[in-house]
């Protein structure tokens, strides 16, 4: 037990199960799944849905961060890659067919692998410290999507499109499905090959990767590259929920929550060490607060509030001075307790 | 290089200057061409655009030179503009302000320059209202107020599982932002007419679509029988669609919807039955402004507050007006 304690993940999982047990306790059909029209209806349900994109964005961003980096941009290459889609399919001769999806999704994608590899060129190759690079991307990206968007929000009425992001195969979401399946290659690659230990040496001490022999500056462009891959998935994935591109909204923030979901997750912001299964974990708890507020009716003038106690509140829980400082007290409560 | 600018300036205003003087014996503001410098907040919604759309072409056909100027969100470019209507000396400035606050001093400048100003759309926080002529513009209260009174009208109706109360779902607008405190203050005073009515639960969905849809997944599954769904605006009813149909139930039947603007995209599900009603909160005021704009500057006197011409829709009433709809 004193073991499991220890590790990070076990903090941020009990997180998860209490916030589910708030719920439970509030709304008792909270964990009830049924089926509906051929597919699983449920909050759980929604949650793994809705929790696709960032935890799309939370994977990239793991990486980066590993790399003692950061990505701010990915919220605005989000917009860019629904504002490319939605324009795209609005804009052709056949609108409804599957075949214009397709290459809008191919389109979307090859330009946000684009703007990642600018992202990674400006960090990598010009040594711009990563919190500046994608800062220029953060601010110019949303203008960029506003701009092919014109300004509009762009619906369009596609079934092949709604799939993505709202769709269902085998009773389950696609879009988790799809996070999930990005989430198992990731892992195996990391994992299973020498990948993860040479990204981890990267965010230690990348000049003293480069001369044991590891080619720092592609590995930080890759993570750069991977993370806008991610960012431009979701961001597919959030356009075809609504089945609309809104350059405004589309992804606002979801670089804080992407970092929050890796932090919780416990990986390092000082690099060198990353965990996928608590970046997992730290993406679901997310969305299921997000969940929580309408579930549970806390008033929309609280709702920042009560996410900011709860967030600060599960890092003091992962925090081990915190949690040294509380053992060490314990003793002296007892006493007060005991003599009053 | 400043310098340079000021030559350069002074040059071209002295050969405009002469040009003027050659081509009119009498340079002022004579009845039959009105200039106006108009000061608009940006580009940043659909909504907007439609509404500059609407200035710059009535404009036109009222025969008033127009001077339009974005000011990109921020109010320091939309002083400066301000300013430079004041030494261009237009005839009448017309703006609509990014914040409330701040205007004082520029609107001294342009008030000791005996220019009128007329507000649309948005208003300024000052006490010396003799700082502007007018302000054109929509008036969210009653746009809440319409919305909930077409509700105690057809509440019954709305009532579909017939428990005798009209159980009603809120999605406000983004916290603190005007329209939403004025839609949710007028939408509850107007339900009061009918004790039926309980708001059930209220969240935010930040104005947008899928905040609206998402706080609907929530309320489908911690609210039992929702009759109606109120949302602040179109986008967010679009996105309580979504999340309906998703529950397996038909919006616009089994949960009725109101929304408050009356975009395309929303007409467009009124008038497939989706959506039961929506205020309208009219982005083209440019025939009003015009209006206005002849009439200040003509000396008349016009009303401290003039609201815009808005109706609301019901389903038949969509069908009609969507094909001629521009926004």
């Amino acid at each position: 037990m004193r073991e499991l304690v220890r590790r990070p993940l076990f903090w941020s999982t009990l997180a998860l199960l209490l916030l589910i047990a708030l719920n439970t306790a509030v709304t008792p059909s909270f964990l009830s799944v049924r089926l509906q029209d051929g597919h699983l209806y449920g909050s759980l349900i929604d949650i793994l849905r809705n929790g696709a994109p960032v935890l799309l964005v939370a994977l990239g961003m793991t990486l980066v961060i590993a790399t003692r980096g950061i990505d701010l941009s990915v919220g605005a290459v989000a917009a860019i890659a629904g504002a490319v889609a939605c324009v795209y399919i609005a804009g052709s001769d056949r609108p409804a067919a599957t075949s214009t999806v397709v290459s809008a999704v191919a389109l979307a994608v090859g330009v946000c692998i684009l703007l990642g590899l600018w992202n990674g060129f400006l960090v990598s190759v010009f040594g711009i410290q990563p919190i500046i690079a994608t800062l220029v991307l953060m601010t110019a990206g949303r203008g960029l999507a506003m701009l092919i968007t014109d300004g509009q929000i762009t619906t369009v009425v596609n079934p092949a499109f709604k799939v993505l992001g709202a769709g269902f195969v085998a009773t389950l979401p696609v879009a988790i499905l799809i996070a999930l399946a990005v989430f198992a290659v990731t892992a195996v690659l990391a994992r299973r090959t020498a990948l993860g230990m040479l990204i981890e040496s990267v965010g230690i001490n990348p000049e003293a990767s480069r001369l044991a022999g590891v080619r720092a500056r592609t590995i930080t462009w890759t993570v750069y590259v991977f993370c806008a891959f991610c960012a431009g998935v979701a961001g597919l994935m959030i356009a075809s929920n609504t089945s609309a591109a809104d350059a405004n909204n589309a992804g606002l923030w979801i670089e804080l929550d992407a970092i929050l979901a890796v932090v919780i997750g416990g990986t390092s912001l000082a690099g060198g060490k990353f965990s996928l299964l608590g970046t997992l974990v730290g993406a679901m708890f997310i969305q299921t607060l997000a969940t929580t507020i309408p579930t549970i009716g806390i008033p929309a003038e609280a709702n920042y509030l009560f996410k900011a106690v709860v967030v600060i509140a599960v890092c003091l829980l992962q925090s081990p001075r915190v949690r040294a400082a509380f053992r060490s007290r314990r003793p002296v409560s007892t006493v007060k307790a005991g003599a009053a | 290089m400043k310098r340079l600018v000021a030559v350069a300036t002074s040059l071209v205003l002295a050969g405009s200057l002469v040009a003027c003087g050659g081509d009119k014996p009498k340079p002022s503001a004579s009845s039959d061409s009105i200039t106006m410098g108009f000061a608009q907040v940006g580009a940043e919604s659909g909504w907007r655009t439609a509404n500059t759309k609407s200035i710059q072409e009535t404009a036109k056909t009222a025969g008033i030179e127009l001077k339009f100027s974005d000011a990109q969100q921020k109010q320091e470019n939309q002083i400066k503009s301000i300013r430079s209507f004041i030494q261009q000396k237009v005839d009448v400035i017309a703006f609509s302000p990014v914040v409330e606050t701040g205007w004082d001093t520029v609107l001294m400048e342009a008030k000791r320059a005996n220019i009128p100003v007329i507000l649309t759309d948005r208003a300024v926080d000052s006490k010396d209202t003799s700082l502007y002529k007018t302000f054109l513009g929509s008036d969210f209260v009653v746009e809440g107020t319409k919305a909930g009174e077409w509700l105690v009208k057809e509440g019954d109706a709305a009532d579909l599982n017939k428990d005798g109360s009209i159980k009603v779902v809120e999605l406000q607008g983004t916290t603190g932002a005007a329209p939403a405190i004025d839609r949710k203050k007028g939408f509850e005073d107007a339900m009061k007419a009918n004790p039926k009515i309980t708001i059930a639960a209220s969240q935010t969905g930040d104005f947008t679509r899928d905040g609206g849809k998402k706080v609907m997944e929530s309320f489908l599954k911690s609210q039992k029988n929702i009759d109606v769904v109120f949302a602040h605006n179109d986008d967010m009813g679009l996105g309580a669609i979504e999340a309906i149909e998703a529950a397996g139930l038909k919006p616009g039947k089994d949960i009725q919807i109101i929304s408050i603007d009356a975009v395309k995209d929303g007409m467009t599900a009124l008038a497939a039955g989706k959506i039961n009603y929506i205020v309208e909160c009219n982005p083209l005021l440019g025939p009003q402004l015009m209006d206005l704009a002849k009439k200040v500057v003509a000396g008349e006197s016009v009303p401290e507050r003039v609201l815009t011409k808005e109706t609301v829709f019901d389903q038949a009433a969509a069908k009609a007006a969507l094909p001629s709809r521009q926004y």
